[in-house]
């Protein structure tokens, strides 16, 4: 079994590993976002492609989009235009290589996972000012500079409440973090308690973090930078066939890890409460993917049913209200870290 | 933010309330084309013709709104009804097109038809994938005939 | 080596400002949120609108001279396509004008069956509203739920008149008496079809439970508040200057409804409220048509108590002639005020029709209101004014 331990093959490994999960994860979290939608529109939603439920909706409609001609607009810088999407796809899929699906299941735990992690998932704003700016179309530029102006005023909370996070755990690893919810909480009698750090005092923390989540997902109701109603389809106007495609998966993707990173931040992550071992190697998977569903459902039922801001609303509530509540969360969490 | 939005956001929780509802209720769909749609009585679904009581009038073709009506026809001497009568003439149809294509289903067709031989079907099943198929010629229109429901019972 | 012209080349482009020059964006006329193809030229700084142009007329359809070379029963299957949300409440004013015009008196039981499927066009025009405008403030759902209970207002129609959306039930002297002019058509009468009261009553129940739906998933919302509460706001005497009828007119604090000021029908018989607000913004033109779904509702309930039996036609000569003279005949739509001019030399056909559409005079205040606007409110403050593009070209 010397081979298991080789640094190919475990390369190889862990990128079929991600990409999998990346992949297959985007298909079925399109898949149930077409479906909750739909019943609660009051409709059916897919129904034929694939048999039962119209499962293969989403296989198909990637087939489709693969087949549709793959248009340049003129005007349009040819090589940033080609190439946006696979930026937003990149930072989307780096992302997960630091989530830990359980205590050895993770890509490479990185003593400064955290900061990694807010590095990578900022990278894809990149991608999206290159397709705006790139496509030649004002639609796609007035959305590309309002998903840059929107980056800018949701990276700052996202980063203050991981900041919290931090301080409480007493580390940037991601494993590291995941363990400190392990840790004994209080005791009463002989029952030692451990908590996530949403129980923890973090709920204000948690909050602020899925809010500038959605923010930096671009979903409703923060979906100025695409806004078909005002811009037809933002940066995405001009884009047809596989480059479609890469932002749709990428976007779908990048619910997925924002997910997970609140999942492991706040929900305990791969951990099972009394567990330990090898043996949450093998339930950690199921159980972070759990927890994913459940903020994935979130996300999307709120998409289905609120309107969106406007994007001077959106500022004003990122600099006024998100930051200083932050702010005022990392005060708390650090006095509490002294003081207790 | 402005004024009239307080801090727990009732409206908010209301909306997701709603829709977590409508999640699990039945969806009102009829899944067509595996079940059909049953149109009402009245429905203004196609134009059936009555070769037999048409007498080519014209009337249809005239009233019609956008002229979609095209009719031709000829006389022909029928012999008399009793022996040593004069004969008769009688008006054939030898073309009746409708083009769907151009009707905007308004009735007056029907409507101004003094002889009985126009009739809505509430049949809606006839779309083609060439325009020129929508031409209903009078064989055609003729087949609808059987599809012709009874006028629904009234109220009071 | 550096050149003095290369110095002098230099200096002017540092000296140059980096220039921001307004950007001529153009809304339309394939655009999601202009309901249909219109055109907006908006000079836009930022996202602020510093100045727009609506270019209108890609759906002209000549309505006005077509009805020159038709007869009045075919001007009516026309006309209920100008505004195709609210079809049977076009026709109304036009048949009731050349009713003026040849002074037929219409038989009571064809006024109210008018006044409810009037009543039902409307609500159904409101739903679409109520289902467009969420949609264009980024709220998907309302439109499923507002779309889906409409669908039972035009069965309803269609059970009646034929038509979902086109009824062409209006006949000069009350409304299509039977199905044909032949001597078995003739007598098969088109009076309203047995259970057609239940269901309807049944459906304006729907109509109260979708109205607290909506209210809770919209009204209340607080992002929708954001978005809408003091946006686009039209004050009343703005509004009337620029010739605003109906609901826009009422969210500024003009009640004003035909229906109560020039009572037409039997409008006069049943018991309703006129739905007014008083600030004008967007928020209010929402809020005044939800409460005119549910007055509506209200009317119609009395409606069918009300109805008598009777006739559902004057009688009228078979070939209609208007004798000479002009009218200006109008109604209460969904969206306004829409009314109809017609000039008659006598004869079959009218001379000229001037139709006053509601959308289009509605539509005229989009330049004022639109100046200075930030883009996401140029569309939530379109999407409040409620135009159909088939009113607007005609
Ligand atoms: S329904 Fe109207 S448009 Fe169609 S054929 Fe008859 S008269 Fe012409
Ligand atoms: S009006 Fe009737 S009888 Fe006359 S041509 Fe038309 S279908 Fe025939």
């Amino acid at each position: 079994m010397e081979f298991v331990d080789n640094f190919w093959f475990q390369l190889v490994l862990k990128l079929a590993g991600i990409l999998g999960v990346v992949l297959t994860g985007a298909l079925v979290v399109i898949y149930a976002e077409l479906k909750i939608g739909s019943h609660m529109q009051t409709r059916i939603g897919p129904y034929y492609a694939g048999g039962r439920w119209g499962w293969a909706q989403p296989l198909a409609d990637g087939l489709k989009f693969l087949q549709k001609e793959d248009l340049s607009p003129t005007g349009s810088d040819r090589t940033v235009y080609g190439f946006a999407p696979y930026v937003v796809m990149m930072a989307t899929i780096a992302v997960f290589v630091v989530v830990p699906f359980g205590p050895d299941m993770v890509g490479a735990n990185l003593d400064l996972g955290a900061f990694y992690l807010l590095a990578i998932s900022s990278l894809s704003v990149l991608g999206v000012l290159m397709a705006g700016w790139s496509s030649a179309n004002k639609y796609s530029l007035i959305g590309g500079l309002r998903a840059a102006a929107q980056l800018i005023a949701y990276e700052l909370p996202l980063v203050l409440a991981v900041v919290a996070v931090v301080i409480q755990a007493g580390t940037m690893s991601l494993n590291g973090i995941v363990d400190a919810q392990q840790q004994t909480w209080f005791t009463i009698g002989s029952f030692n308690i451990s908590a996530p750090f949403i129980i923890q005092g973090q709920i204000l923390g948690f909050a602020i973090f899925m809010i500038a989540a959605v923010a930096e997902l671009s979903r409703i109701p923060f979906d100025m930078p695409i806004a078909e109603s005002e811009l037809t389809m933002g940066y995405l106007t001009e884009y047809s066939g596989i480059r479609f495609t890469m932002f749709f998966l990428g976007e779908y993707a990048s619910m997925i890890s924002l997910s997970a990173i609140a999942a492991t931040l706040y929900l305990g992550g791969y951990a099972v409460p009394g567990v330990h071992g090898n043996i949450v190697n093998l339930l950690g998977p199921g159980v972070l993917l759990t927890k994913v569903a459940i903020l994935v459902f979130v996300i999307i039922w709120i998409r289905w049913t609120w309107p969106r801001l406007r994007e001077d609303q959106l500022q004003t509530l990122a600099w006024t209200w998100l930051i200083p509540l932050a702010l005022l969360n990392i005060a708390i969490v650090s006095i509490f870290k002294v003081v207790f | 933010m402005s004024k009239n939005v307080a801090f727990p956001f009732p409206g908010l929780v209301k909306g997701m309330w709603v829709t977590l509802k409508a999640l699990f209720k039945k969806a009102p769909v009829t899944m067509y084309p595996d079940v059909q749609e049953i149109p009402v009585p009245r429905a203004r679904g196609v134009i059936s013709l009555d070769v037999d009581a048409c007498t080519v009038c014209m009337l249809c073709a005239r009233e019609c709104p956008d002229w979609c009506i095209y009719i031709e026809g000829h006389k022909e001497e029928q012999p008399p009804s009793k022996p040593g009568g004069k004969p008769r003439v009688r008006a054939t149809l030898d073309r009746f097109d409708i083009d769907y294509g151009l009707c905007m289903y308004c009735g007056i067709c029907v409507e101004v038809c003094p002889f009985d031989a126009l009739f809505w079907s509430p049949e809606y099943e006839y779309s083609e994938t060439d325009v020129i198929n929508l031409l209903h010629n009078k064989e055609r229109l003729t087949e609808w005939l059987a599809t012709v429901p009874e006028p629904p019972a009234l109220e009071r | 080596m550096t050149t003095p012209e290369m110095i002098h080349r230099s200096e002017t482009a540092v000296s140059i400002e980096l220039q921001t020059p307004d950007m001529t964006l153009n809304i339309g006329p394939q655009h999601p949120s202009t309901h249909g193809v219109l055109r907006l030229v908006a000079n836009i700084d930022g996202e602020r609108v510093t100045d727009v142009e609506p270019v209108i007329g890609y759906m002209h359809r000549g309505y006005e001279k077509l009805s020159e070379v038709r007869t009045y029963a075919q001007i009516t299957a026309l006309v209920n396509r100008i505004d195709w949300v609210s079809g049977f409440a076009n026709e109304v004013p036009f048949i009731a004008g050349v009713e003026k015009l040849m002074g037929v008196e219409v038989p009571e039981r064809a006024q109210w069956i008018r006044l409810i499927l009037s009543e039902l066009a409307r609500i159904s025009s409101h739903l679409v509203f109520m289902s467009s405008y969420p949609l264009e403030l980024g709220a998907t759902t309302p439109l499923m739920h507002s779309l889906r209970e409409r669908e039972y207002i035009l069965e309803l129609i269609e059970e009646v008149t034929g038509g979902r959306f086109h009824p062409n039930f209006n006949r000069v002297g009350g409304v299509k008496p039977a199905y044909g002019g032949g001597s078995t058509t003739k007598k098969q009468s088109m009076d309203l079809p047995e259970g057609f009261f239940q269901r309807t009553a049944d459906a304006m129940d729907r109509m109260d439970v979708i109205c607290d739906d909506i209210d809770q998933l919209v009204t209340g919302n607080e992002l929708i508040k954001m978005r809408t509460v003091g946006v686009g706001v039209i004050p009343g005497s703005k509004a009337l200057e620029y010739g605003l009828t109906g609901p826009n007119l009422r969210a500024s604090g003009v009640a004003y409804d035909l229906r109560k000021a020039d009572p037409y029908l039997t409008y006069d018989q049943v018991d309703f409220d006129v739905a007014w607000r008083p600030e004008g913004d967007c928020y209010d033109r929402y809020v005044v048509r939800l409460e005119e779904i549910r007055q509506s509702a209200r009317i119609v309930r009395q409606a069918i108590d009300k109805i008598p039996s009777g006739p559902l036609q004057a009688k009228v000569p078979r070939v209609l002639k208007a004798p000479k003279g002009q009218v200006y005949s109008r109604a209460e739509n969904p969206k306004g005020e829409f009314g109809y001019f017609i000039v008659s030399e006598g004869g079959k056909i009218p001379y000229r029709l001037k139709i006053r559409s509601t959308s289009f005079s509605n539509l005229s205040i989009l330049p004022w209101i639109l100046k200075g606007q930030l883009v996401p409110d140029l569309v939530a403050i379109m999407g409040s004014l409620d135009f159909v593009l088939g009113d607007v070209d005609r």
